[in-house]
């Protein structure tokens, strides 16, 4: 048990300090690797709680496929450093006040809800991929071709906006 | 004693991985050897023949070369990536290796020992997310050199990675459809049919009623897009030299650039093995499991390879060749002989052997074709990615999904 908190509190603590990076990086390219670290410290923390599956579609999805695209557009438009700006007047009254009651209600939100809550338990077990795609198929069916259409639009989308320049 | 056994799961991976990572630089070291004497007698050369008898001892001599060469930093690279690319392609093409099975589970002296560093049940998942984070060393190496060609080639690159990836995974989707596990062990078993040897690998699909489905579009559609994703000929676009002098590495020197070297040839390695596994039986033999005298197969490819290198290295023209060569031949035929000797160890090494006899097959058609084909053009490396590799492994899945489900009722 304490192993496992350890090495939750780890990829945590990366997670948290990835995510950190992203923001106060200046070079675009940074901020993009700062992600990719803060995708893989998830992934690990998937894999903690036993889910193999999503860890590894993590890593191959969000890791691998979207963040190489991030990158290859970065280095496509060669994006420069970013220029820092003095704080916008509505990011003093209306940003910050905002960020923090959201955090707030999170945190009470957590507080509140860990007791009623069975937290999955990081035991080791493992939920076998067939077992996710049964669900996946029968109990979540509608949700999940919804999500597929979703993405056929996208594509569709996204073919419609590349054709217009020719 | 108790100490050992007590933290035995922890010192037998290690020991596994530092033999593994030994292995594999040495065997990388000499595949470029081969790859340099491959293409040399293709285009009528020698090749390297200098150093050593045969040129063997050359992999040495430019390892020592790459230590000591001055390795200078160009001006206003972004140092941070400049200096992760490389270890970041080199880790993740070592890291890529812990899942592969290697052989099939052996006793040693009462222990159980398996070929495999990390055995776990997605491993082909495991490898395919290894294998996408892959991609930044080359697109960091290209973006970080501030160098145009060498952002040419990163963007290359990641193109090129980007488009194949799909037909990649898609390809595989085939065997998973007809072995139903992610774990590469599990493939290979399910391949494993005692009568029919070689008929029942996955390129074959035979089962045991003597019915099946071959998944050979899968296996075309995996290789080529293989090849693309480790950047060999004839997808070698991200460093092609004639035109981007040397693409995302242009600016390395030295250690760094030996690195992405070793990257690239562990790479090609993990991508025969991985061809090995999912469509030509892993550590299966090709002859039915009745026919127990082709266990003396390795003997009697050894013991003949070592006396021609005995033959061979008396006639050789320098003293050293003809010292070491007739050494080295002797050491093989001493090991093809006690391979007869002791049956024990034979049987032990058979599914070793098979499993590395398919996965050099395999390397040796990387350099086949690096000697013979010319490179893509970049609108045809695109398009016959999209256009023709996709939809042909989507087609593969459609239909392989199909035979599956009819044969289920």
């Amino acid at each position: 048990m304490t192993g496992a908190l350890v090495i939750f509190f780890a990829l945590a603590a990366l997670a948290v300090v990835g995510s950190i990076s992203l923001i106060v990086q200046r070079e675009p390219i940074h901020s993009a690797l700062s992600l990719i670290v803060v995708m893989v410290a998830l992934a690990g923390l998937y894999l903690l709680m036993g889910a193999e599956f999503v860890a590894a579609v993590q890593i191959i999805v969000y890791g691998g496929a979207i963040m190489v695209l991030f990158v290859f557009v970065i280095m496509l438009l060669n994006a420069g450093e970013e220029e820092r700006t003095n704080f916008s007047k509505l990011a003093t009254f209306a940003g910050i006040p905002l960020a923090l009651a959201v955090t707030g209600f999170i945190a009470a939100a957590i507080a509140h809800s860990s007791a009623s809550l069975p937290a999955p338990e990081p035991s080791g077990a493992l939920t076998s991929t067939k077992t996710l795609s049964m669900l996946l198929f029968s109990d979540f069916v509608y949700p999940f071709e919804l999500t597929s259409f979703l993405i056929l639009v996208a594509i569709l989308g996204a073919i419609v906006l590349a054709q217009r320049e020719n | 004693m108790s100490l050992l056994t007590q933290y035995a799961f922890l010192i037998v991976p290690i020991v596994k991985v530092a033999v593994l990572v030994l292995i594999v630089l040495t065997v990388d070291a000499y595949l470029t050897w081969i790859e340099r004497k491959v293409v040399a007698h293709i285009q009528s050369r020698w090749g390297p023949h200098r150093v050593g008898p045969h040129g063997l001892l050359q992999p040495l001599a430019d390892g020592v070369k790459f230590i000591f060469k001055e390795d200078p930093l160009p001006a206003n690279v972004d140092k941070v990536a400049y200096f992760l690319a490389p270890f970041l392609a080199l880790m993740l093409a070592l890291t890529s290796l812990a899942v592969i099975p290697f052989g099939p589970d052996i006793a040693v002296l009462g222990h159980r020992l398996t070929f495999s560093i990390a055995d776990v049940n997605i491993s082909l998942l495991v490898l395919f997310s290894i294998t996408a984070l892959a991609v930044y060393g080359v697109a960091l190496a290209g973006w970080a050199s501030n160098n145009k060609y060498s952002l040419l080639g990163g963007l290359r690159s990641s193109a090129q990675m980007i488009s194949y990836e799909l037909a990649l995974t898609l390809s595989v989707v085939g065997v998973l459809l007809v072995a139903g596990s992610f774990s590469l062990r599990e493939i290979i078993e399910h391949q494993a049919n005692g009568h029919l040897g070689l008929l029942g690998w996955n390129i074959f699909g035979f089962t045991k009623d003597g019915v099946g489905f071959t998944q050979i579009i899968g296996f075309f559609c995996f290789y080529i897009a293989a090849i693309a994703e480790t950047n060999r000929v004839p997808f070698d676009l991200p460093e092609a030299e004639s035109e981007l002098v040397a693409g995302f590495h242009t600016e390395y020197a030295s250690m760094k650039f030996a690195m992405f070297f070793i990257a690239e040839y562990t790479s090609m390695i993990t991508i025969s093995c991985l061809a090995t596994i999912l469509f030509f039986g892993g550590w299966l033999s090709p002859f039915p499991a009745s026919w127990t005298f082709t266990h003396y197969v390795p003997s009697l490819l050894l013991i003949p390879l070592g006396l021609w290198v005995i033959f061979d290295g008396m006639r050789y023209e320098t003293i050293f060749g003809r010292i070491v060569l007739p050494g080295v031949g002797t050491v093989l035929a001493a090991i093809g002989a006690g391979l007869i000797v002791f049956p024990v160890v034979n049987d032990a090494i058979q599914g070793v052997f098979w499993f590395l006899a398919k996965v050099f097959t395999f390397l040796f058609i990387y350099v086949w074709m690096r000697g013979t084909l010319p490179r893509f053009r970049y609108d045809q490396l695109m398009s016959f990615g999209w256009k023709f590799l996709l939809p042909v492994s989507i087609a593969n899945v459609v239909l392989t999904s199909a035979v599956v489900l009819w044969r289920m009722h």
